[in-house]
């Protein structure tokens, strides 16, 4: 009882909150697209996905993520949110985002403590959280790891995610297709953080479609932080080693604003760019179509509406719509959209800031 | 009491900072040579060169003001943290409003007013500054992050990006790089051709002594953490102009580079002793090594393997060309 008195006002704000997101998400809407209505509902309606929409018994979704430091992450903690808001039957409990490992950890021992229903969790590592995770499924709450993958499967009852592998492979296709008429063509890289296992399995993924189009080489690679500062301290360096290439993979958004200064700074052009993760700003300026870039392939934030989704129907023992199982999957990986001007349209509403 | 101060006394007086420097010159010459060997056509073009002193500017205007700090006994831990928050505030789009000007002078606001903090805190509070300006990293890092709520805020000022493209070029000197150049020349004459550079010079090798004589050790202190707050709001502007945008991660590990490049440009540690020469070279050398091993393609391990190793190269040179 005193837990229901607890959330309460929690639930007000967050239906004041919701009913605000959603008229400003209908007026951005309004003001940006050229499309009628009828196809913002439709966007709207593919975003619900095919899950189970209603009412069921009340869940208590605890969400544990990292700190928001980026705009892909801080996409991660809005979506979440407001798919929550959308469920009557879901009061969501969030921990404040945190970087450091043990702090998480005591987070998620907190909502553990707390006895929530089920469990999202992004961890700022995956190895180092799995622990807990295992701690959260022994005591009976089930766990959807989100994203960054816990080492052991006994860590979680569903993981849902991106493919890291499949961004690279589908960007190094993409140029492949672009550039398939060229006699030798040279392609750069800008890759993100070295040291995450992410930037190594997109470099991967790149590299293994690149031996597919024998007359394309990849002549430089230069990691960056996945900031707009060295985006653009890399990527000047980059253009500088190379006076021309064909093509450039940039594996995140965030540093490519910083790497299309240094270009425009460079008065360079003549190559494509593609982009990764797929911000609204990189949408826009594709279908704006007056810069290098030419698409993104989607990293999408919205898993971490999916996860809420998940959360929800394991909680309440549903499995998902349009498919014969009973039960919610193992496991779900997301598909790395190549994004170009084509299609950009159905991916705007996607697009983070 | 104060920490101990007992080396100022033993320490060779009328050191010749022109040899000191000399080193660093000759570790200078030897990347250079490394970069007209290795990549001659790029290495030694104007764009380079452009390029080079560009990516020098921001964290140069930065060291500038940690100098003057450390010169004065103290340590600044937060320029990084400072630069971003200048850099977010001066970005949101209320600051965007009011143009050029309102970026420009937000930007400078901001980091005085957080030099302000921590020279009071030092000064005033008695905090030791590792500790006070690691405070002031914490919050301003946090204040960035939470009026950025993350996002990449990006500018759309025409004045300001134009700044940073070819047109802007004066001479074919970047308007940036003239901003470093202006601050460096001002510091220079700052430390030492006035009676403010003499006195951070006494505060930092003395405190007691330039006490007695008649220095106000407070009003100084809280003066040089002023001054690198300035700086690191000029350098936040700089940076507005170089990305076009404002992140709350910007100025990571800042506070290292500039502490590092200051170290190397021959400042003591302890205080009492530095030159803005000594310190700009140590930016430069810092600059030109990221450039070669851009042009040299070389992974992100090697890069950081090759910059330790020529940190220390640059060090115990510099070691050698004092005590002969």
């Amino acid at each position: 009882m005193t837990e229901h008195a607890h959330h309460t006002p929690t639930t007000r704000r967050g239906i004041l909150f919701g009913a605000a997101a959603v008229s400003a998400g209908a007026l951005l809407t309004a003001c940006t697209s050229n499309e009628s209505n009828d196809r913002a509902a439709t966007s709207d309606d593919q975003q619900t996905g095919g899950l189970d929409d209603k009412p069921g018994k009340h869940v208590t979704i605890g969400f544990a993520g990292p700190q928001a430091d980026h705009g892909w992450l801080n996409a991660i903690n809005v979506n979440a949110k407001s798919r929550a808001r959308r469920y009557k039957d879901v009061t969501l409990e969030v921990t404040e985002g945190s970087n450091d490992t043990a702090q998480q950890i005591g987070q998620i021992e907190t909502l553990i403590n707390k006895k929530v229903d089920v469990l999202v969790i992004l961890p700022a590592d995956g190895k180092a959280l799995t622990q807990v995770g295992l701690k959260a499924m022994r005591a009976g709450i089930p766990v959807v790891n989100l994203d960054r993958v816990f080492a052991s499967p006994q860590a979680y009852r569903c993981w849902i995610g991106g493919d890291n592998y499949g961004m690279g492979l589908n960007a190094g296709h993409y140029i492949g297709e672009q550039l398939k008429d060229k006699k030798h063509a040279t392609v750069v890289e800008l890759a993100g953080i070295d040291n995450l296992e992410l930037t190594r399995q997109r470099t991967k993924g790149f590299d293994d479609a690149l031996k597919n189009y024998p007359h394309i080489e990849k002549v430089g690679r230069q990691a960056a932080e996945f900031t707009v500062e060295s985006g653009q301290s890399k990527m000047a360096g980059l253009l500088q080693a190379h006076p021309s290439f064909d093509a450039l993979w940039n594996h995140d958004d965030d540093q490519g604003v910083g790497a299309e200064r240094a270009i425009k700074q460079a008065g360079r052009d003549g190559f494509l760019m593609v982009g990764g993760a797929g911000s609204r700003k990189a949408m826009d300026t594709i279908k704006a179509g007056n810069s290098v870039l030419k698409a993104t392939v989607l990293y999408p934030p919205t898993m971490s509406a999916s996860a809420i989704d998940l959360a929800r129907a394991l909680a309440q023992g549903k499995g998902i719509g349009g498919m014969a199982e009973l039960e919610i999957p193992a496991s779900l990986t997301l598909y790395s959209a190549v994004v170009t001007k084509d299609n950009v349209d159905d991916h705007l509403p996607t697009g983070f800031h | 009491m104060g920490p101990p101060r007992a080396h100022a006394a033993t320490r060779r007086r009328g050191t010749r900072p022109d040899l000191r420097n000399l080193s660093l010159l000759i570790v200078l010459a030897a990347l250079v040579l490394v970069g007209a060997l290795t990549t001659p056509e790029q290495f030694l073009s104007l764009q380079n060169l452009q390029l080079v002193l560009t990516q020098a500017s921001v964290i140069g205007v930065v060291t500038v003001g940690v100098t003057f700090v450390i010169i004065g006994g103290g340590i600044d831990l937060s320029v990084g943290a400072m630069v971003a928050l200048a850099t977010v505030w001066a970005t949101t789009v209320a600051t965007q409003q009011y143009g050029l000007g309102g970026i420009l002078l937000s930007a400078l606001l901001v980091g005085l007013g957080c030099g302000l903090v921590n020279g009071l805190l030092v000064s005033f509070g008695g905090m030791v500054p590792f500790i006070a300006t690691l405070a002031m990293l914490a919050s301003a890092r946090g204040l960035a992050l939470q009026i950025s709520a993350g996002r990449t805020q990006i500018v759309d000022v025409q004045p300001v990006l134009e700044l940073g493209q070819r047109d802007a070029y004066v001479l074919g000197v970047p308007p940036i790089v003239l901003v470093f150049a202006a601050v460096t020349v001002i510091g220079w004459l700052v430390l030492h051709r006035t009676t403010f550079g003499r006195r951070t010079v006494a505060v930092g090798g003395n405190p007691e002594a330039a006490r007695l004589a008649g220095i106000d050790v407070r009003r100084q202190r809280l003066l040089l953490y002023l001054l690198s707050g300035l700086c690191c709001g000029i350098a936040a502007f700089l940076l507005i102009v170089l990305t076009g945008s404002g992140q709350n991660t910007n100025g990571n590990l800042y506070e290292l580079d500039a502490i590092a490049a200051a170290i190397i440009g021959g400042t003591l540690l302890s205080g009492g002793r530095g030159t803005i020469t000594g310190s700009v070279l140590g930016v430069l050398v810092f600059t030109t090594i990221t450039n070669l091993f851009a042009l040299n393609n070389l992974e992100t391990a090697v890069q950081q393997i090759a910059k330790g190793a020529i940190i220390v190269a640059a060090v115990l040179i510099q070691r050698k060309g004092r005590t002969s």
